[in-house]
């Protein structure tokens, strides 16, 4: 089973826009890229040609874990909006 | 004060209904004063995650009829502690049906859902699907919260926000969160027929079994997973100091399919259907790591203050017993009309009295020497003890006295005395700080 298929059993509720704002600026020059291995979520995405991190903050489990991993402790880390965002059924 | 602030203002606002803010909520209702609890989530519950299980005395003293009307998966009657090496493994089962002090495995989506509705029943004013975004200031004192709509106030706030509690660190109670001071943790919830989770555990009716998992794919890190049995599912997953993960660059549900792979777990789990799957944080800081816990109008309870018994998996206990105490003392400054920070200090008084503060202190050098000796305690033992059990049980026609001299001197080889002697250093600090003081 994919982490995909895994994923695909939450139930989101997405909001317009992002409530994860790395820095780019630091993460061009960070070298661990930490967070797109760590996130449970596979929401980081380093896009090598673009020098950029995709971010599908859409995926979020909202647990905090890249706040608090990043190198550069440059991710601006908010809750979604109320109503919006993940819903646990079976936590 | 302003008429916004009039018509906006209430006695108490908790931010969070979790245990912690649920249990701190209820206890100022039931005293007859005004109380607001907010909530992030569509309803109480969907966004938190545990193992897991409640415990029936702690929650008790909160809710004292809870056994009879809330939704409850199994009441747990067997506790597992299972060693497991690469392929093989060892288990140490503990089983016991009791009425006393007992254990039930719950949903949190249905029980923290379940707990605020009852304290809506009881007078709480629950206001969800509602984001705390700051707290508002006078000076050094907290007036009252920021909403993504509004401003509300009130004489004191009580943070409940749980283990990221960002409202903690916007007033700089507590430092920032390193990542060795929590455990990132992934669970799946599969569905398997009562029937069938019956006859694999071994149970009858309503009764569950908890696995706590050892070394597998987590050998040699500060890291544990578990499984509980629910009434038609099986709650699995793990949980693995953030800074282990960091440092190995490991996925964490790649980790949870390898343990979910291991041929003592496999079974267990197999033709079982994903429900959800889910992941969330654990304070692993214990009593080091505790923040200023009250202020000028202010008190932090539960996994927001870090309150976690990372060696026993309770946490859900101690936010509750928490929450209580942050209310009875916002009761009392209630009772005085005064919210400062000198009168809110009985908070810390109340708790240190408490088995919470007691128990965080009795294991507050567990996670410095688990962190040190992590590849020790949590790698190498592991594997002798199935190494133990693999020489003991295999029948080869070679002299018993002759292999248990060789598992010695292989026991002693491999590991050099300097690491034998820190490791019982180690060992013996922590029992000293664990039983005497
Ligand atoms: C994998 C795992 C297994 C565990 N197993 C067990 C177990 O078996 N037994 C046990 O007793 N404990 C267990 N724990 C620990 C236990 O879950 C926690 O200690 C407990 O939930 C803490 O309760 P709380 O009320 O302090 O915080 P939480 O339960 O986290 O509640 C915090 C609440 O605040 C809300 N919130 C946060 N920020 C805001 C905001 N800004 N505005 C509005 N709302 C907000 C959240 O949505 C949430 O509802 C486990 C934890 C994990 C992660
Ligand atoms: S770890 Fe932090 S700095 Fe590095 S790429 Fe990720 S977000 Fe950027
Ligand atoms: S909060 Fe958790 S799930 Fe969301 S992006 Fe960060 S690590 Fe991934």
């Amino acid at each position: 089973m994919t982490l995909d298929d895994k994923l695909f059993t939450v139930k989101y509720k997405p909001d317009e826009i992002s409530h994860l704002k790395p820095d780019n600026a630091k993460c061009k020059k960070c070298k661990t890229k930490i967070c797109t291995t760590i996130c449970p979520a596979k929401v980081y995405e380093w896009n090598e040609k673009e020098k950029n991190l995709t971010v599908n903050f859409e995926n979020c489990l909202e647990c905090g874990a890249c706040r608090i991993a990043c190198t550069h402790k440059c991710i601006d880390w908010e809750y979604p909006s109320g109503n919006k965002g993940v819903t646990f059924k079976q936590g | 004060m302003t008429d916004n602030t009039k018509n906006n203002k209430t006695e108490v606002i908790v931010v969070g209904a979790g245990p912690a803010g649920i249990s701190a909520a209820v206890t100022i209702a039931r005293a007859g004063h005004e109380v607001v609890l907010i909530e992030r989530g569509s309803f109480a519950g969907s966004k938190n995650v545990f193992g897991g299980a409640i415990y029936a005395q702690p929650t008790r003293e909160i809710f004292p009829n809870f056994e009879n009307e809330a939704p409850l998966e199994r009441l747990n009657i067997e506790h597992k502690y299972a060693i497991l090496g690469e392929e093989d493994s060892t288990v140490i089962s503990y089983r016991h049906k009791t009425q006393d002090n007992v254990s039930y495995s719950v949903i949190r989506g249905k029980f923290d859902r379940w707990m605020a509705e009852q304290a809506k029943k009881e007078g709480v004013i629950l206001v969800e699907e509602t984001v705390v975004k700051e707290l508002l200031l006078d000076g050094e004192k907290i007036i009252g919260v920021k909403t993504e709509l509004e401003e509300y106030f009130a004489d004191i706030v009580i943070l409940a926000d749980g283990v990221n509690s960002l409202l903690a660190k916007q007033i700089g109670f507590r430092k920032e969160i390193k990542p060795k001071d929590v455990a990132l943790s992934v669970k799946e919830v599969i569905k398997l027929d009562a029937q069938i989770i019956n006859e694999r555990f071994n149970l009858s009716d309503d009764e569950g079994c908890i696995y706590e998992i050892f070394g597998g794919p987590m050998l040699g890190m500060l890291g544990l997973g578990f499984l509980y049995t629910n009434k038609d599912s099986i709650s699995i997953g793990l949980g693995i100091g953030l800074d282990a993960l960091c440092e190995k660059e490991l996925k964490p549900y790649e980790v949870l399919d390898k343990l979910k792979q291991h041929p003592t777990i496999a079974p267990l789990i197999k033709d079982g259907e994903l429900l959800e799957y889910s992941a969330h944080l654990i304070p692993e800081g214990g009593f080091k790591k505790l923040p200023k816990l009250f202020g000028n109008g202010v008190l932090i309870a539960g996994d927001a203050a870090m309150m976690v018994n990372n060696m026993h998996w309770e946490g859900t206990n101690l936010a509750m017993i928490s929450g209580k105490i942050a209310g009875e003392t916002a009761l009392s400054a209630i009772r005085q009309k005064d919210f400062s920070e000198k009168a809110l200090a009985k908070y810390q008084e109340d708790l240190e009295n408490s088995f919470v503060m007691k128990d965080l202190k009795t294991y507050r050098n567990l996670m410095d020497e688990a962190h040190k000796r992590s590849e020790s305690f949590m790698g190498y033992y592991m594997k002798e003890i199935n190494g133990f059990f693999n020489m003991f049980t295999t029948v080869d026609s070679i002299p018993k006295r002759q292999k248990f001299r060789k598992f010695i001197s292989d026991f002693v080889k491999q590991r050099s005395i300097f690491e034998l002697f820190k490791d019982a250093t180690s060992g013996i600090k922590l029992l000293w700080s664990i039983l005497i003081k």
